[in-house]
């Protein structure tokens, strides 16, 4: 239906007065993938995203769309459209008007543009609305007229900002999946800001970390997940452990950090000289209770919380130098030699399970 | 749960029949206070006036009867038809003209002052001429307006008129520009009222999708401005219905507003008269009032 654009971010700032939002962001996304802007509040995603957009003017730096530099276009004329976070749904319009309203803009004859509005609607499934007020619908029928809105001014690449965070968890996990499917049916950028992990990794093709005004890491998924860049990453996307010290003894592949009070790590990952301070990450779901090969690789703890999970139970501990340590064991190897709270056990895990994180330069 | 609502309904114990009964007066006990005002300070007054205006007189009192002479002499006369139409006339200007200032001044203040604190300061600054009464307000013009006075010295010692414009003062193009300045923070009130309450989201959805600035005025910004428009208009609309002191004081005169007949009768003691006056009017304001709400639905706005 439509033409994807690569988006092109090159060293973009965006300051306001003293702060600055967004620091020299650089970032290629490419053309008909599903990009997501992940990060805590403040983190400057969706200032960079209203950049794209075109609502937010760029302190220095610049953004192409495609072949065209967009920097100092208005919003109308990049080829973007965008999905806004309340949805911002005109109240004194019906469903239909509001789908149309870009072409009423242009000045389409009226009959036309309703028709235009109403294949719109379809896309969406949102037809038999089409005469209803906003405020007559709920928020994931508002969603969807506010995506019809959107894409009807037939788009390279639609923004999203966080366009979920409205709809109630069932609603989310379903209009997440319908997301995916638009997009991969109309095959143009979707750039989408949220603060929820579980929602970039299930709908995007690039995860872009920010905090901070900074990108800490943009990759695929499954990269951001299983090798977190930085020690931020690691704690945002959950299900790591991390852990700093100093670097005690350095590798070309590995490093072994010595913890402040306690034990000391090796992890994989090289390019570390000692004296260094550096973060190690751990996934938790990996960490066994059981007497450790290396005493690199393992530590005895005390068992400070236990959370049933269903499937899984979580454990914390504490141990010399660590204060908070999880491990996710499965409900049958937990049920099968059952711990309690003050118990101390030995923990383990494998080399390939600790890595050591990047720092980003200050 | 319902089974022991019906338990208690079924079997009540003396000490909680009271406190039932007691529990179903409290709703009117809470409304009383509001009803006693209303009923003493409004619906009596209005029952009074309606209740004189069917009573006779003649020039040194009044005789309690049921007379409709009070409304045939009103509405057979073409004195108080023309005093209605211009009356009517008055408001439709001074509305027209106060809706197109007020629109204006209140959209400055909503979309083109930045920072909350200023916008609070120019709203104070617009509402710091009310500080001083109305009569003064009004009075202030004539030196201004008069035969010798500002305008007229300007114009004349500048050679752009040959003699003092006569039409300035004491005419009905004095009439409208005192009671434009009388009421015009009546529309900017609730105009800036709901221009403050609009979603700035929908200022730039409507930017995304390609809207310029008249479009997203003419397409967003109005219609939702409406409700306040609404309001304003109700208060200009009565508010120029009723008066008498601006259309006496300005026109020299020369002009007559039905609320100046009414003050006139009632200097001449024909209470009667004036009450069946006061009857018309109010049906007259009510019907455009009910009118405005027809055509915009304000409830979102109370």
């Amino acid at each position: 239906m439509s033409k994807a654009a690569a988006i092109d971010i090159v060293s973009v700032t965006k300051t306001y007065g003293a702060t600055t939002a967004v620091r020299a962001v650089s970032l290629k996304i490419p053309a008909g993938s599903y990009c997501c802007l992940l990060g805590p509040s403040g983190c400057g995603k969706s200032s960079t995203l209203r950049m794209i957009a075109g609502h937010e003017s760029i302190t220095s730096g610049d953004i192409r769309l495609g072949n065209t530099v967009v920097t100092d276009l208005p919003p109308a004329r990049r080829g973007t459209a965008m999905m806004f976070q309340s949805y911002a749904l005109f109240p004194h319009l019906d469903v239909a008007e509001n789908v149309a309203f870009s072409l009423k803009m242009k000045g389409v004859p009226k009959a036309e543009r309703h028709k235009r509005a109403l294949e719109m609607l379809r896309l969406t499934h949102m037809e038999e609305y089409a005469a209803r007020r906003p405020a007559q619908l709920s928020g994931g029928q508002q969603q969807r007229v506010a995506l019809a809105r959107a894409l009807i001014t037939d788009p390279e690449a639609l923004l999203l900002d966080e366009p979920l965070s409205a709809l109630d968890p069932f609603l989310k996990i379903r209009m997440r999946a319908e997301l995916k499917k638009l997009q991969s049916e109309l095959g143009i950028t979707f750039v989408h800001v949220t603060h929820s992990q579980e929602e970039a990794m299930a709908l995007a093709d690039m995860v872009v970390v920010m905090n901070d005004g900074r990108i800490e890491q943009a990759a695929v998924p499954r990269t951001v997940f299983e090798r977190p860049a930085t020690a931020f990453v690691a704690r945002f996307m959950g299900d790591h452990n991390v852990l700093s010290g100093t670097v005690t003894e350095a590798t070309e592949k590995s490093a072994t950090i010595g913890m402040e009070g306690g034990g000391a790590f090796v992890a994989s990952g090289g390019g570390r000289a000692a004296g260094e301070a550096a973060d190690i990450a751990i996934r938790t779901d990996r960490v066994r209770i059981g007497e450790a090969d290396d005493p690199a690789l393992g530590f005895t703890g005390t068992v400070s919380n236990i959370e049933y999970r269903g499937s899984s139970v979580k454990l914390s501990f504490a141990g010399p130098g660590i204060d908070d340590f999880t491990a996710i064991v499965g409900d049958t190897a937990f049920f099968a030699r059952p711990i309690r709270v003050g118990d101390t056990v030995p923990l383990a895990w494998s080399a390939e399970d600790a890595i050591v994180l990047g720092r980003l330069d200050a | 749960m319902s089974a022991t609502a019906e338990h208690s309904i079924a079997e009540p114990t003396p000490g909680m029949k009271r406190r039932v009964s007691l529990a179903r007066l409290a709703p009117y006990l809470q409304a009383a206070p509001l009803t006693l005002i209303l009923g003493a300070f409004l619906v009596a007054p209005i029952l009074m006036i309606v209740v004189v205006s069917f009573w006779d007189y003649d020039f040194a009192r009044l005789y309690p009867d049921f007379v409709t002479y009070n409304y045939t002499e009103t509405l057979g006369s073409w004195v108080t038809w023309k005093t209605y139409l211009n009356t009517l006339k008055f408001s439709a200007i001074v509305w027209a003209l106060t809706l197109c200032i007020g629109f204006w001044v209140a959209y400055f203040l909503a979309f083109h002052i930045r920072t909350t604190a200023m916008q609070i300061v120019l709203f104070l600054v617009c509402t710091v001429p009310f500080l001083t009464s109305n009569i003064i307000r009004m009075i202030s013009w004539i030196p201004v307006l008069g035969r010798n006075g500002l305008i007229n010295a300007a114009l004349v010692e500048s050679g752009l008129v040959p003699a003092p414009l006569e039409w300035l003062l004491y005419s009905e193009f004095a009439v409208v520009l005192a009671m434009v300045h009388l009421y015009t923070l009546f529309m900017v009130v609730p105009i800036f009222n709901t221009l403050m309450r609009i979603d700035r989201s929908l200022i730039e959805a409507a930017r995304d999708a390609g809207a310029n600035g008249w479009q997203i005025l003419w397409n967003v910004i109005i219609p939702l401005a409406k409700p306040g428009m609404a309001i304003g208009t109700i208060f200009v609309v009565t508010l120029v219905m009723a008066d008498f002191i601006t259309v006496q004081v300005m026109s020299g005169g020369q002009s007559a507003s039905v609320a100046l007949i009414m003050k006139n009768q009632m200097s001449l003691l024909q209470y009667p008269a004036a009450a069946a006056n006061a009857v018309v009017l109010l049906v007259l304001v009510l019907l455009l009032v009910a009118g405005i709400l027809r055509v915009v639905d304000i409830r979102k706005e109370l």
